[in-house]
């Protein structure tokens, strides 16, 4: 109240970043694809029930198995590392460390992934 | 980050009890946040007891005999006493409303009175509203074009003055932004339902020739994009118009001009 600046000021700020619909756009072709690939890891989950170590390798070998699997993965990641932007950018006000937590959350999300590729290209190209 | 707690100096406490019931009658009680910036105090609640034979069927009719009858120094916003003009807009027994269109019946026990939540407070129920007001400026809420205006008029078909329906209806009475928790956090930025519906009346106006640069406006992830669709706006809004719908709108209006 005691800056002396107008509220119009205030409200116009740095003016608009001219960008928002990319980030809407891709939580939502991430989400479709998510249902899809989340309904197919299901289905692998249940037919690995009870299968050893050499089965489930043997599945994942196929090409039809693994690439689905790496697209969940990726769309997976995207869709968290978006999604907890959002969150971070609603409850922490302070600019330092909303953009360290923003950096943190992109490397968080970026190690899960490639922990996960590098899983599933062990478990397909055998190790 | 976010502050869920109180600040101390806002922390409320017992007030005072003005009248008590001192004969037979209908008698409400009437629980009312009190603040004055001028005693340097803590907010706190005062009790009222209102006669209902007495008093008109609303809770501005009650607050208006409050302020006359009891204790003049009770501050509200109020004016057309009929819903048009937004000005006694409060949070009544939990959810906020207009005092004039709340009838004090539909209130189950003691009604509660606070200011429109999350707004700083003028003085008792008075919400300063100079941020929401700055936020309806920079919308630029009036017909823009770039064609010589007419000798006559700017004429609309019927289906395009259609399209105002359910948005020209809105009266800037802040409920609906002052219950949208996006716009609690992040009202410095974030432009709110009520905003956000007032700029998608303007984008969908067919004689508006400025819709691009209003959308281009609007694009950005904290005026447009904080609404995760709550819709306690909906839910809020004392006129029964949808924030969330126009605001969805505006979103989808993003997503076709680019794909």
């Amino acid at each position: 109240m005691t800056t002396m600046r107008t509220p119009l000021k205030k409200v116009r700020y740095l003016g608009s970043a001219k960008e928002g619909a990319d980030h809407f756009w891709k939580q939502r072709v991430t989400a479709v694809a998510n249902l899809f690939l989340g309904i197919f890891l299901v289905w692998l989950i249940v037919s690995l029930l009870g299968a050893d170590y050499a089965t489930a390798k043997q599945k994942l070998a196929h090409p039809l198995i693994a690439i689905p699997l790496l697209g969940l993965v990726l769309s997976g990641a995207v869709h968290m590392r978006i999604g907890m932007q959002v969150i971070i950018e609603d409850y922490v006000h302070g600019e330092g460390l909303k953009v360290v937590a923003l950096m943190l959350n992109t490397f968080f999300a970026i190690a899960i992934a490639l922990a996960c590729v590098f899983s599933i290209l062990k478990l397909s190209f055998g190790a | 980050m976010v502050q869920l707690t109180l600040p101390k100096n806002s922390t409320i406490s017992e007030g005072k009890t003005w009248n008590r019931p001192d004969r037979e009658g209908d008698w409400k009680e009437f629980r009312i946040y009190r603040w004055n910036p001028d005693d340097e105090r803590n907010p706190r609640v005062d009790t009222y007891h209102i006669d209902r034979k007495q008093c008109g069927p609303m809770v501005l009719d009650a607050l208006i005999k409050i302020k006359n009858e009891i204790d003049p120094t009770l501050t509200f916003r109020r004016s057309c006493r009929e819903g048009i003009c937004g000005s006694c807009a409060m949070n009544i027994d939990g959810t906020n409303t207009l005092a004039c269109l709340k009838g004090i019946e539909d209130v189950k026990g003691p009604v509660k009175v606070y200011p429109l939540p999350h707004m700083e407070v003028v003085k008792d129920l008075v919400p300063d509203l100079t941020n929401f007001y700055a936020q309806h400026r920079s919308i630029e809420p009036w017909l823009k074009t770039d064609t010589p205006t007419p000798p006559k008029e700017w004429k609309q078909s019927r289906d395009d003055r259609e399209k105002l329906d359910g948005l020209y209806e809105c009266i800037l009475c802040a409920c609906c932004s002052s219950s949208c928790p996006s716009y609690w956090w992040n009202s410095d930025r974030y432009l709110g339902p009520a905003i956000l519906l007032q700029a998608y009346r303007w984008v969908i106006d067919s004689r508006d020739e400025a819709t691009g640069e209003r959308l281009d406006n609007l694009e950005d992830p904290f005026r447009l994009y904080r609404c995760h669709t709550i819709m306690n706006c909906a839910k809020a809004c004392p006129k029964g118009l949808s924030p969330a719908k126009a605001i969805a709108e505006l979103k989808k209006l993003m997503v076709e001009r680019r794909v």
